[in-house]
């Protein structure tokens, strides 16, 4: 090392120069960072901000300034709200059963002793693929409505009658969706849960082994309380990606002919109605924006005073 | 033994009001190129005044449109043309986005023509001028589609359709006739069913998207007042219509999941409906399947006022008001499709079966001449009817709930449709003032 920085140019304030080189190395790393966020997130968020006040009609420099009324017109949208509604639906059966399905293996591959690394590849494979293929997968193979879809092949040979999935009847639509997201999704959250759970000191085990805990008794008294930081990010993340649901479910109910008007979360209806059809209203869609963004933080903020009351002494 | 969906935009024109979101994928088509990116376009610096302009078509199924619109294009003497063949399956949103930046073609062609805020916002240029004398020519409720304020701001390319196909021999194996009211297509539907044939098909949706506006239009009402100042689709005739509709929906007739959509010919072709709403673009395949054993009808009529109906559209050629040559690109519209028949004889009727949107030109396209071709030419003639440009995605999506609230869950019409109604009254406030 001294012979490395012997060989470095000799400055007259070695001081001053540090701490200039500092600042320069700083700059190019974070630079270029810090340009694209500005430039692809807080300007976008900015000029949303902005264009949510107007009636911003194929424009992106509107003049016509209309102060809340966008906001005013989607408050009292009743498919706007009743969108909010099915977020509420999706959320409620999808953070609960990732948070279980993601926790359970975690637990169970920690219990592995063989093929370990293979079994959690395994699980977080789906991770990587694309909302869209996965969708498709979905939509024309598994739960195609048609006597040949793979679900309702394996209905008929139960002698069950074939289901229409995604027809919008019996909110079948809802297994559809739900099943895809966590397929997509429970490998990601189950590699968070594996490495809060390797976190835990060992000793702690070991001393409760000693006490003669066992079973369930260790999860309940051990393993779930010491895994608080990590339990409350998850739920926190999946109830942020339940709410910016728009891939999958307008990948899988949208067709050539439209979006069917079930099975709308907010995101997906403010696409249709600033979007749709060549439509391009972006007051609409930022104000809707905007109060999902708002809603977002309301919620986040909630839930992790909920959640991590007594988290930390 | 997937639904193959090969549907181009052309032939889908979701006629009806399913208009409002047609892109098939989410993928957002980076569409950005504008045609006088390509190489060829630094000709204009070489070839003195000429200007260049850039021309947008959205992606079309049938083989050689490609081909021939870039061969028109190359043969228009007075300015260089660079065709841009947008592959971006959601072509609207493109075109819309570009229209924002420099990047934005001169010339391009929009589902029954530029939307109505690409007018206000004056994204558009008045074309007008350009119609001149063949105005009379163009299908009156098209053009009218095109015009606002009295200017015309497309020209229709060409027609496509929606109609009910049916099939002779399934009809006349139960003695049914080709049903004229919704009544009868409810009878009709459920006689034909057998155990190897359903009755009725019009999408997976159980026709829901596609025949939203029919079921208006059917009922002998109309979207909006003549002076576009209110809905008048709330009234007893459409409640009327829909309940009958849910009957039908509701029976054993009803074919409601198939091998393929409304807008592809495979549930009807391959006998898993007797009857399915469809377009004008399946045809032949439909000829190819069934010979001379099939039929086209309009969709049946509904009530006292009630009026059998065929929904119509148009994709229109625009003039990008904010253009480099807004003069040589209306120049070159005027030629295409005002003044080159031929060349819009051979747009209709050389790739697939589309009808010419101008009168005149019916007769030059043997493909609607005769036969069932003929049959639904005359039917968009007679008893067309085509969306309404204030009948805005927000409107869509609340008619479309109220819709689906009354056919599939049983609500009250009256109740579900009235709401629909005020919302579409708060759009046609919101847009008019």
């Amino acid at each position: 090392m001294a012979d490395a920085v012997s060989v470095m140019p000799q400055a007259a304030h070695p001081g001053r120069t540090n701490a200039q080189n500092r600042r320069l190395w700083f700059w190019a790393f974070v630079g270029p960072f810090l340009a694209g966020l500005l430039l692809f997130v807080y300007i976008p968020i900015g000029w949303s901000l902005y264009l949510s006040f107007f009636d911003a009609r194929n424009t992106v420099t509107p003049t016509h300034f209309v102060g809340l009324g966008n906001y005013a017109y989607l408050l009292s949208d009743e498919l706007f709200l009743s969108s909010m509604g099915t977020f509420v639906v999706f959320a409620a059966c999808i953070v609960p059963l990732t948070f279980a399905f993601s926790l359970g293996l975690a637990l169970l591959l920690r219990r592995v002793t063989f093929l370990q690394a293979f079994f959690r590849s395994s699980f977080f494979l789906p991770t990587a693929v694309s909302y869209v293929i996965a969708s498709m997968v979905w939509r024309l193979s598994f739960f195609n409505g048609a006597r040949f879809g793979l679900a309702n092949t394996m209905l008929r040979s139960l002698g069950l009658d074939p289901v229409n999935w995604l027809g919008g009847e019996n909110y079948w639509y809802w297994f559809v969706l739900v099943s895809l997201r966590l397929w997509l999704q429970v490998g990601f959250y189950m590699i968070l849960f594996i490495a809060g759970l390797n976190a835990i000191d060992p000793q702690v085990y070991e001393a409760a082994a000693i006490d003669g805990a066992t079973g369930f008794a260790v999860f309940r008294s051990i393993t779930f309380p010491l895994l608080r930081g990590t339990s409350v990010a998850v739920a926190m993340l999946l109830l942020i990606n339940a709410f910016q649901a728009f891939d999958e479910f307008f990948n899988t109910l949208n067709t050539v002919g439209g979006y069917p008007p079930y099975a709308r979360p907010p995101l997906v209806y403010l696409y249709l109605i600033s979007f749709g059809g060549g439509t391009q209203d972006l007051g609409i869609g930022s104000a809707g924006t905007m109060i999902l963004t708002l809603v977002i933080l309301v919620f986040s903020l909630l839930q992790n005073r909920v959640l991590a009351i007594g988290a930390d002494r | 033994m997937l639904p193959a969906m090969t549907i181009s935009r052309r032939q889908l024109l979701a006629l009806g009001g399913g208009a409002v979101a047609t892109a098939t994928l989410a993928a957002c088509g980076s569409n950005t190129g504008r045609p006088a990116a390509t190489p060829s376009a630094s000709s204009s610096s070489s070839g003195g005044a000429k200007p260049t302009l850039a021309q947008w078509y959205h992606k079309y199924g049938e083989d050689g449109v490609e081909q021939a619109v870039k061969k028109w294009a190359a043969e228009y003497p007075d300015a260089t043309v660079n065709v841009n063949w947008s592959l971006a399956s959601n072509y609207s949103q493109a075109v819309s986005s570009a229209l924002l930046t420099a990047n934005a073609p001169d010339v391009f062609e929009y589902e029954l023509g530029p939307t109505l805020d690409m007018i206000k916002a004056g994204q558009v240029a008045d074309l007008t001028d350009i119609v001149g004398d063949a105005k009379s020519d163009f299908m009156a409720p098209l053009l009218e589609r095109f015009t606002w304020d009295g200017k015309i701001y497309g020209i229709p390319q060409t027609v496509d359709m929606q109609l009910l196909y049916y099939r002779k021999s399934a009809l006349s194996k139960a003695k049914q006739k080709v049903p004229t009211t919704l009544d009868e297509l409810a009878t009709v539907a459920n006689a034909v069913t057998t155990s190897d044939m359903g009755g009725f098909f019009a999408g997976n949706d159980g026709g829901l998207g596609v025949l939203a506006n029919v079921l208006i239009w059917c009922a002998g009402l109309d979207q909006f007042s003549s002076d576009n100042k209110s809905a008048t689709f709330n009234a007893p005739a459409l409640y009327d219509a829909v309940t009958k509709y849910k009957k039908l929906f509701d029976s054993k007739g009803m074919v409601k999941s198939a091998s393929g959509d409304w807008y592809e010919p495979s549930a009807f072709v391959n006998s898993e409906a007797a009857m399915q709403w469809g377009g004008l673009w399946d045809m032949p395949k439909v000829q190819e399947s069934l010979g001379d054993d099939f039929g086209v009808a309009p969709f049946p009529s509904s009530g006292g006022s009630g009026k059998q109906v065929v929904p119509f559209g148009a994709f229109g050629a625009a003039v990008n008001a904010k253009g480099k040559s807004v003069d040589a690109a209306k120049a070159f519209v005027k030629w295409l499709w005002v003044d080159q028949t031929d060349k819009q004889v051979a747009f209709s009727n050389d790739f697939g079966y589309h009808i010419p949107a101008r009168t005149s030109l019916f007769s030059r396209a043997d493909k609607v001449a005769s036969g069932p071709g003929a049959e639904a030419a005359k039917l968009v003639s007679e008893l067309g009817k085509v969306n309404s440009i204030l009948w805005t995605p927000a409107t869509n999506e609340a008619y479309a709930a109220a819709l689906t609230h009354v056919v599939k869950n049983g609500n009250d019409p009256k109740a579900e449709f009235t709401a629909a109604a005020s919302k579409a009254n708060a759009e046609l406030k919101r847009i008019n003032g």
